[in-house]
């Protein structure tokens, strides 16, 4: 993966992480898509099918769904299996007062989309004040 | 945020500590979307169920009322996720313990529990330009769309704050401007039943970028009722993310197509062709005979749709081996105690189980518990919401989801 190593996002809590990255471009659920006991995704079509969300910075397209994800995501930090950080092209509301609640480092809004910039295992600095997703090292598999 | 002295005062903890949490999360919530102010709201919809809860939100909702919080503008729940009334179902004994807290955590925060995601059918019609903080995606697109109220997706906690604040941070679907649409729904062929309303919604939402964008549809030849505006926004909600819609000529901020449109959103337009609604059926179409369940639920039903899943069973029974739900509020029970659909549903074989939705009744358990694998429903929402859950699924219109039970087998 090539393209900037900083982006700059529209919008971010004012907590900072920094961590490795797991990158969708499906939209997900908390609630529906993941088995908040693992960490796992569980929705057979979804490109992260199999792998855990826990520890990573979760860089994906955008939150689907409802308003479960209110409490999922403490849900998930009280069991060991949240993300450390989320990055979103487009964050629902009830994304951004989950990860209030869980106290979670989270933005969105940018071009272009981090998506197109990140691979899985890249790590990552989410700079909240800052409002920057910056590349700290890239993935030896890309 | 420009806060108020009052707003100050709670930010301070002159309130207690709840309210003061409350406050700070509003205050971060607004923050982040850039909030000018907050607004007061008139009523707030609070939704928690028990698998999304867990052990953690149940706490933190204990936690919340031993410090002394309660509601300081009505607050009404959203369905449950153990049933109390009757059911003739295995439940996980470890969901109807942290339903019990919930209910108990719940009363000391002296919430109204309606247990109900159709209050603005049946408890709780807002005015318009009325700003609420209603936490069901179902209620809150209805309230918007078909009210022309004001509120964002209030989680949970989102919505928690806003019942002890009274307020929430002026954002989103309280601004004139993201109310407004910018794709273009054209809707081609007629739409009847129920079924169909959710499919449009489920075509529809599939093609949403997210929460800002706002449908408007026109040419609709159909004229949707209250329980049609209600499937179709529902199956926008959760295909889409979706938090309003338009009906050119219908809805309230909708006099005319043109009054809908944003002038500052770049606009896309889509066709919903003639037959168009068949990709959702053949979305949810796994092959399977033997049906286990056929479900009318998500949301739940009123007094007439449930009087319209009476009249499709014509005096017909349910086949051996297959579980017919409904799900229902108590105030719509009621209803149909009154006017005698409660009879003929049961002497049919058709199961109420109230005051809860289906899926929320921790769907992989229920089916480990219960021995439950296939499902018959007419609300793309559930057939979106359950085939997650490891259901095979089949979306079917009422005449088909009758046909189900009374056969045994799905087509």
């Amino acid at each position: 993966m090539n393209g900037p190593t900083t982006l700059v996002a529209e919008r971010s809590l004012r907590t900072s992480v920094t961590g490795p990255a797991l990158v969708s471009n499906d939209a997900l659920s908390m609630r529906y898509d993941v088995d908040p006991e693992t960490g796992i995704v569980k929705r057979p079509d979804h490109d992260l099918f199999g792998h855990s969300i826990a520890g990573r910075i979760l860089v994906f397209r955008q939150t689907k769904g409802g308003v479960a994800t209110g409490w999922a995501l403490l849900n998930l930090l009280s069991r060991g299996t949240a993300p450390i950080g989320l990055v979103c092209d487009v964050a629902n509301p009830v994304f951004v007062q989950g990860a209030v609640l869980a106290g979670l480092p989270i933005m969105d809004g940018f071009s272009p989309s981090p998506r197109e910039c990140l691979a899985s295992g890249d790590i990552v600095e989410i700079d909240g004040p800052q409002r920057t997703l910056r590349v700290l090292r890239r993935s030896h598999a890309t | 945020m420009n806060l108020d002295d009052e707003e100050q005062a709670l930010l301070a903890g002159e309130r207690g500590s709840a309210v003061q949490q409350a406050i700070r999360l509003q205050v971060s919530v607004g923050d982040y979307f850039g909030a000018r102010d907050m607004v007061r709201v008139g009523s707030v919809h609070i939704s928690g169920d028990v698998e999304e809860l867990g052990d953690a939100g149940v706490e933190y909702l204990e936690r919340m009322g031993s410090l002394g919080a309660s509601c300081v503008v009505p607050t009404l729940t959203d369905p449950r996720g153990a049933e109390f009334r009757g059911a003739r179902l295995r439940q996980d004994p470890a969901a109807i313990e942290i339903e019990r807290r919930t209910i108990a955590a719940y009363g000391a925060m002296n919430f109204r529990q309606c247990n109900n995601c159709i209050i603005y059918q049946t408890t709780l019609q807002p005015r318009r330009g009325e700003h609420l903080a209603w936490g069901d995606t179902g209620s809150v697109i209805y309230a918007n769309s078909v009210f022309g109220a004001r509120s964002n997706f209030e989680a949970g906690p989102s919505a928690l704050a806003a019942s002890l604040t009274g307020r929430t941070p002026r954002y989103g679907f309280h601004l004139d401007g993201v109310r407004k649409a910018n794709v273009v729904v054209q809707v081609e062929g007629r739409i009847s039943d129920l079924a169909e309303w959710g499919a449009l919604g489920c075509v529809v939402g599939r093609q949403m970028r997210g929460y800002w964008d706002v449908p408007v549809f026109t040419g609709l030849e159909d004229e949707p009722d209250s329980d049609a505006l209600k499937h179709l926004g529902a199956a926008l909600a959760s295909f889409g993310s979706t938090a309003m819609f338009h009906i050119a000529g219908l809805t309230p901020e909708a006099a005319t197509l043109s009054q809908a449109l944003s002038d500052a959103r770049a606009r896309r337009e889509l066709i919903v062709p003639t037959g168009g609604l068949e990709e959702a059926f053949a979305r949810f179409d796994l092959p399977f005979g033997k049906v286990d369940l056929v479900v009318f639920s998500a949301p739940q039903l009123s007094a007439a749709e449930l009087a319209s899943v009476a009249d499709a069973f014509a005096g017909r029974e349910v086949h051996e081996g297959v579980r017919v739900f409904v799900t229902a509020p108590s105030e719509v029970v009621a209803v149909i105690e009154a006017d005698g659909v409660r009879d003929r549903l049961q002497a049919a074989g058709v199961e109420i189980l109230v005051d809860v939705c289906f899926y929320l009744m921790t769907p992989r358990l229920l089916a480990a518990l219960n021995s439950f694998s296939t499902l018959v429903t007419n609300s793309a929402k559930l057939a979106n919401i359950m085939t997650g859950h490891g259901y095979a699924v089949k979306l079917r219109r009422l005449s088909g989801c009758v046909d189900a039970a009374l056969r045994g087998v799905a087509d």
